[in-house]
């Protein structure tokens, strides 16, 4: 029987579709099991501060270990949780406050001996440096009409804006009005610290609530300028980084973290303003 | 009031095309052939035509049927199966990506089984194109039913005194004859699984050459490369003005 055109095309569609099927399964086994000696694949869970720095790690790490492949799953904190916590896969996870962290473990997704405190990052009001909000100190923030970011509670960048402003709440020189003004004037709140900077790159906002890291990253540095958050309402940003307990290459995966954890892994992470623990 | 109406109508015009120009006109021509050599675009460009891709033939392959019974056989409940066919376009897709997780994931109400078998769905390429099949294969499903129906029975019924076997007839007059409409089914079916977004990222996740197709790429490459962001938006706006040209063509044939 001659085959039709339509017939030719649902062939090509069915074959195209069950190659993509076969390669969408093989692709999640082969980056789950370690095919040689030389070429292993790790996932790395990354907090959206790190993207600059372990996007470089990364890069350093594979070029010192030819054949291993680090891939970076990038976003908030509680976004990856969340995925480890429905079933994604991974070796290694870098978070940006303890409280996730400390849940996975309790949890039972984390390899608690292999976790470490591995940097530490302070808040920071960031500005667009055009300054559209002609913001010159932290009272500004409290004027009617400020266009505010922040993250969402969970994130933890919202997470610790919020304990900064909890902090100046209880100082009578800003008070819980203050507080309340500059909740008011949030626009948004941001799932990741990545999506704040965009908005403020881009003058969608006046001010935001980041990370000292992010205003001093080679990439934004002159796009944004801060507002200093005094050290008495501020606080210390703990990043631990840890072994998930289903990695497939847990010994890559410490050797990774133990790279991060060297002089060349400090060197880059203080170049994208983090303090190295 | 031919005055108001031609204000609506233009202000609306303006609404709809103004934000679509705007892509065109805040990237640079050099900054455009410049992404083109940016993995990020390029990698998700790939992936989401071969994702689409295979949900067009996962949904053609098995819609086909489906609509071709449905217009064909009146059986008890058939209703109710049309309705449950449609869910997918009524329900929100970030409501259909939880879902999909809910019941695929790897502690998932299926998925769970799967997954003891050495199966895993979520978070994975195929993750992808499931998302995509269950989101847009109402788009083709309802319009090969219409097509199917609109094919003239007595055609078929002379082809089959004629002495053509059923998968002959099938082949040979039904499907041409409803071509036009199966190809344009197809085509918006190929156009929603482009833009999918909310079930992808819920269900399959965010990373760059396995899971990252254009929708996603824009949204994250938006935090910190606006470039690449607006050009994978002008590629996609370029596609999808292709799909519309393409409809109308086939439906015209």
């Amino acid at each position: 029987m001659k085959m039709g055109r339509y017939t030719t095309a649902l062939i090509a569609c069915m074959v195209i579709g069950a190659f993509l099927l076969v390669a969408g399964c093989t692709s999640t086994s082969q980056s789950t099991t370690s095919a040689t000696e030389e070429e292993k694949t790790i996932t790395v869970f990354t907090a959206g501060s790190l993207k600059g720095a372990f996007t470089d790690m990364a890069a350093a790490y594979e070029e010192q270990h030819s054949g291993t492949k680090v891939i970076l799953n990038i976003d908030g904190t509680q976004a990856l949780r969340t995925q480890v916590e429905q079933g994604a896969r991974g070796d290694v996870f870098a978070s940006a406050n303890l409280k996730h962290m400390i849940a996975l473990m309790g949890e039972g997704f984390i390899d608690n001996a292999t976790v470490v405190d591995f940097v530490e990052n302070r808040v920071t009001v960031a500005l667009p440096a055009s300054n559209p909000g002609n913001i010159t100190e932290l009272s500004d923030l409290a004027k009617a009409g400020t266009k505010v970011l922040i993250g969402t509670p969970e994130v933890p960048i919202g997470n610790y804006a919020r304990q900064v402003l909890d902090k100046m709440a209880e100082d009578t020189a800003y008070g819980q009005t203050y507080e309340d003004a500059v909740m008011a004037n949030v626009i948004s709140e941001e799932t990741n610290v990545n999506n704040i900077i965009a908005k403020l790159l881009i003058g969608e906002a006046d001010a935001g609530f980041t990370y000292t890291s992010d205003v001093v990253t080679p990439a934004y540095a002159d796009q944004l300028t801060t507002i200093t958050i005094p050290d008495e309402y501020n606080v210390v940003a703990q990043y631990p980084i840890g072994v998930l307990n289903e990695s497939a290459n847990p010994d890559t995966a410490e050797d990774f973290i133990t790279f991060v954890r060297s002089e060349q892994g400090g060197e880059i992470l203080q170049r994208y303003g983090f303090s190295p623990v | 009031m031919a005055l108001g109406a031609s204000l609506l109508f233009g202000g609306f015009l303006l609404f709809i095309t103004v934000p679509v120009v705007s892509l065109f006109l805040r990237i640079s021509p050099e900054a455009f052939i410049a992404s083109l050599s940016n993995p990020v675009v390029t990698d998700a460009l790939t992936l989401s035509l071969a994702t689409a891709g295979a949900c067009v033939g996962i949904v053609v392959l098995c819609g086909t049927p489906i609509s071709y019974i449905n217009a064909r056989t009146a059986y008890r409940g058939r209703d109710i199966i049309d309705t449950l066919i449609d869910i997918p376009v009524i329900l929100p897709p970030a409501v259909a990506g939880l879902a999909l997780l809910m019941a695929f994931g790897r502690y998932g109400i299926l998925g769970s089984y799967l997954s003891i078998c050495g199966i895993e769905v979520a978070y994975t390429t195929l993750a992808v194109v499931l998302a995509q099949v269950f989101v847009s294969s109402p788009f083709y499903i309802r319009q090969a039913r219409a097509s199917f129906e609109a094919v003239d029975r007595s055609l078929e019924d002379a082809a089959r005194t004629l002495g053509a076997s059923p998968f002959r007839t099938f082949t040979r007059i039904t499907m041409p004859l409803a071509a036009g409409g199966l190809v344009s089914g197809a085509v918006m079916t190929f156009a929603r699984a482009l833009g999918e977004f909310g079930a992808t990222i819920m269900f399959a996740g965010n990373i760059q050459g396995r899971t990252q197709t254009m929708p996603l790429a824009i949204y994250t490459a938006m935090q910190g490369d606006l470039d690449a962001s607006l050009a994978l938006a002008v590629i996609l706006v370029i596609i999808s003005f292709g799909v519309i040209t393409g409809v109308r063509y086939a439906v015209r044939r």
